[in-house]
């Protein structure tokens, strides 16, 4: 049974990959300018070799065969290469990607680390001063703009107090070699005899653009989490619980904790679409090199081989982060394996 | 020749400058104990075009090449502004001006780097192969890269220069058509940069553009590796001839925003940033912790009126406009005070600068006068072009013909100020559309040929600098006579008798010189302004 859903779920991948690859193949069209150009990024190229890479590209065929090795290029790593930069679209993307999901992916850690215990006080203590307390508060960090609030931290942290930079990964003084592209890993691989400097520059720079991502992100978890036990505790079975006559403590940690969290895991999953949109805010703020930084320069720049590369790329990671948060939610959750379809 | 950027007022640089009116002083500066002090971080303000300065005459181009990267037989000296000897220990010009003799230094090691390792010094060869590049169109390397040398071109100095000899390994011989004493300065310009002859070889026929992308020269610093819109990195080169002093790394963080750069110098994220906003100069000279440079800059800003059009090929009609304008005001306003009032085309840095010129002073009752007696008549309609974006001689052009307009109405003239997309306002100028219009120049050079030449010579109007229109053979044969002298004081009296004649003729106002700033945090020490071009850091030391 289990079996049967991952299989659905992958054709699910699959496919929305592959109408994902449609639309961003019909960029190439849709954007203004040379439709090989577009492709390729190669815009400065002679008679001759224009048509060889037409040939190449099957641009000498009809569309279907332009799609298909398209989509071939697509699978072996030739994304074509962007106008501005000349460099090869997937090298630019393996190398912001990381920087992307590596931000996102602290800043989802904490504020589950953060929302979720926040949410169980809350919730448990519904309708009481702590409750509102931290609704409040949360509203407050949910209602917040980004890069309003990015800008505050710089304001006080970086300019006021100078404690921490405000551009960047990494003191551009330290060159760390791109082995993973995750910035402590390649630290750590590295041979070089800085370190622990290098690591120590390398968090200073992380520590504000997480905390600006963490604070709107940790309010909506906070807030699922919340709403998910205060249900689960108005419900029979807990009431049953209480009639049996075990304790606040007992009841929530046997009843109420997994009840509470498992409708809301895949919802988790889905946050992370924005907290990917919110990242990418942050990410121009604070100049953190990431795809979404990448992405805004290239809309900037008019760069239409890049746009559609970094368009397809950001939106394969999302679907990807959501099938798996969706299997694993079912991995968990055996309530819902009944459910023939994906829309759960 | 356009050296500042356009900025853009994006919504996150209006946040900047909010949080940076809001900031108040005090603080530390960030992990001091981190970071390693070999290096040095400069916030350049966008991206090189190339990393050879012969192909390109934009400063960001420069800056990042012609000093870091490369040497050139002579240099400026930053502070007196003489030509001082660079990989040419001495020259010799003939009586005739025609023959220049250069005997090059010896021992001068070329970059080692992953890429190029040199198996020979400096030496002749390099010379001729770096000026035939750009001198001979046949030459093998001439079409690399776009082959077009702006620099070169823009004053003809393919056509000036007859013939370039080897005599022996170590000494080179310049042929010129005719005597130009400006043309020692031509080649101690950051676009007369040396190459490595034996790096073009080494070349495959598929690879001859890197030439130009990984650099090979003999300067304080060798290319190590650039990353479009985030850095550029150097590393230093061991073997520099001049001297052992260079920090082992220089660090380019590409920055276009002003504020965000100015934010990064207060941080200490960057040791020293690029243009300053005028805006934000107070806000650096408040701070103890940080240094603010400025001299004045080797540039114009003015007011050009069309010549050749009517009213305004009247020099009567022109000298009442000049009157109608306070030029002080004009100054304190658009560029904060941070330039000074110009009353020639030269600034006062140049040798030729003549202090006693008259300037035509604030005067709108004699202006109203002399618009009446040349027929002008109360409402007349004239335009102003505004150049669209921001450059150091005119910061903010379109701020300056309000304020003009203003005054112009005071004498009965009624102004309509016009602007385009840069690419077609110079498009349009160019065809001479224009009634008058508010631009500028930034010299390449301390020659002031470099000024006369390219501003107001008849044969200027063709290639698109002359914004006047204005022909005069009087003026050309004062600009050519001068050039046949090598003595200052006999150019001297022919620039004196051009002043004369603009100053009768008034085909256009000069405004201002504007300063030239840089700003960098204390520990920095040895970053000179160099009013000749682009920014040094070779002799630049970190405390």
């Amino acid at each position: 049974m289990m079996l049967a859903h991952v299989i659905r779920k992958l054709n699910l991948l699959i496919l929305t990959t592959l109408v994902l690859s449609v639309l961003s193949f019909s960029l190439v069209y849709l954007f203004p300018g040379d439709p090989l150009v577009n492709l390729t990024g190669l815009k400065s190229i002679s008679q001759q070799e224009y048509a060889e890479v037409a040939a190449m590209h099957g641009f000498d065929k009809s569309y279907l065969h332009q799609y298909w090795y398209y989509l071939k290029g697509l699978l072996v790593g030739d994304w074509g290469q962007g106008f501005s930069s000349e460099i090869p679209l997937w090298d630019e993307i393996s190398q912001t990607m990381p920087a992307s999901i590596e931000l996102s992916a602290y800043a989802l850690f904490l504020s589950v680390l953060i929302g979720v215990p926040l949410g169980f006080v809350a919730g448990f203590q519904h309708n009481k001063p702590t409750d509102y307390g931290l609704l409040t508060a949360s509203v407050i960090g949910y209602s917040m703009p980004i890069f309003w609030l990015s800008l505050i931290l710089i304001l006080v942290f970086s300019l006021q107090l100078g404690w921490l930079p405000l551009s960047g990964r990494i003191s551009l003084l330290f060159e760390i070699p791109h082995k993973t592209g995750f910035v402590f890993v390649d630290i750590f691989l590295s041979d070089l005899d800085y370190k622990s400097a290098a690591a120590k520059s390398a968090f200073q720079h992380l520590i504000m653009p997480t905390a600006s991502l963490t604070i709107v992100t940790a309010s909506i978890v906070f807030r699922l989490t919340r709403r998910s036990l205060i249900d689960v505790m108005s419900s029979n079975y807990i009431q049953a619980a209480y009639t049996r006559g075990l304790s606040d403590f007992q009841v929530v940690m046997r009843h109420g904790v997994r009840n509470a969290l498992l409708p809301i895991i895949p919802l988790f999953g889905m946050q992370f679409a924005v907290l990917l949109t919110n990242a990418m805010i942050v990410e121009v703020i604070f100049s953190w090199p990431g795809i979404g930084n990448w992405l805004i320069q290239a809309i900037y720049q008019r760069d239409y081989p890049a746009i559609r590369a970094g368009v397809l790329a950001v939106s394969m990671l999302v679907i990807i982060l959501t099938v798996a948060t969706e299997l694993l939610a079912k991995l968990i959750n055996p309530t819902q394996r009944g459910n023939a379809y994906a829309e759960s | 020749m356009n050296n500042a950027m356009r900025e853009r007022y994006s919504l996150a640089q209006v946040c900047w400058l909010i949080s940076l009116s809001l900031y108040l002083s005090g603080c530390s500066d960030i992990g001091e104990d981190v970071v390693p002090k070999e290096g040095v971080i400069y916030c350049s303000e966008g991206n090189p075009l190339t990393f050879n300065p012969q192909l390109d005459t934009s400063g960001t181009t420069s800056d990042a090449s012609a000093h870091q990267i490369y040497d050139r037989l002579i240099n400026f000296d930053p502070l007196s502004g003489l030509i001082v000897p660079g990989l040419a220990s001495s020259w010799l010009v003939s009586d005739d001006g025609l023959t220049y003799t250069f005997q090059l230094r010896r021992g001068v090691r070329f970059h080692d780097t992953p890429y190029f390792t040199p198996t020979r010094t400096f030496n002749a060869d390099d010379v001729l192969f770096s000026i035939n590049r750009w001198r001979l169109p046949e030459h093998p390397f001439h079409n690399v890269s776009g082959g077009e040398y702006p620099y070169f071109s823009s004053l003809g100095l393919r056509d000036v220069i007859v013939d370039v000899k080897r005599i022996n390994g170590y000494r080179i011989e310049l042929i010129l058509k005719q005597p130009d004493s400006s043309f020692l300065a031509n080649l101690a310009t950051d676009f007369a940069v040396l190459l490595s002859a034996e790096y073009a070889q080494s070349l495959g026929p598929e690879e001859k553009e890197k030439l130009d992308r990984y650099p090979i020269g003999t300067g304080p610093f060798k290319f190590h590796k650039y990353r479009k819109d985030r850095f550029i990195r150097y590393a230093k080169h061991n073997d520099y001839w001049q001297h052992d002093l260079a920090p082992e790394k220089l660090i380019y963080d590409i920055t276009p925003s002003s504020s965000q750069r100015l934010a990064k110098l207060m941080t200490g994220e960057c040791d020293a940033i690029a243009f300053p906003a005028h805006s934000e100069l107070d806000t650096i000279r408040e701070r103890a912790d940080l240094r603010l440079d400025e001299k004045p800059g080797l540039n114009v800003g003015f007011w050009a009126f069309n010549t050749s059009k009517p009213p305004f090929n009247n020099p009567k009609v022109r000298r009442a406009l000049a009157m109608a304008i306070d030029k002080n005001t004009l100054i304190e306003a658009v560029y904060f005070g941070s330039a000074v009032n110009a009353r020639g085309l030269l600034p006062e840095s140049s040798w030729a600068y003549q202090a006693d010129l008259n300037d035509i002073n604030y005067n709108p009752v004699l202006a109203r006068q002399l618009l009446n007696e040349s027929g002008i008549k109360e409402g007349f309609t004239m335009n102003i072009w505004a150049m669209p974006v921001q450059r150091a001689y005119n910061p903010d052009a379109r701020k300056m013909a309000e304020l003009m307009q203003n005054y112009l109405s005071q004498v009965g003239i009624t102004v309509n100020i016009v602007s385009y997309e840069w690419t077609a306002f110079r498009e349009r100028l160019k065809q001479g559309l224009h009634d008058s219009v508010l631009i500028g120049w930034s010299a390449d050079n301390g020659d002031p040929d470099n000024f006369y030449r390219p501003l107001l010579t008849c044969s200027a109007i063709d290639s698109g600098t002359n914004r006047a229109m204005w022909c005069s053979e009087q003026y050309d044969s004062f600009i050519d006579q001068a050039l046949k002298y090598t003595e200052t004081s006999q150019r001297n009296q022919y620039y004196r008798m051009a002043n004369q004649l603009i100053a009768e003729q008034v085909p256009l106002v000069p405004i201002a010189h504007a300063y030239r700033y840089r700003a960098h945090r204390k520990e920095l020490q040895g970053l000179i302004i160099n009013p000749f071009g682009a920014i040094r850091f070779g002799d630049v030391q970190k405390q």
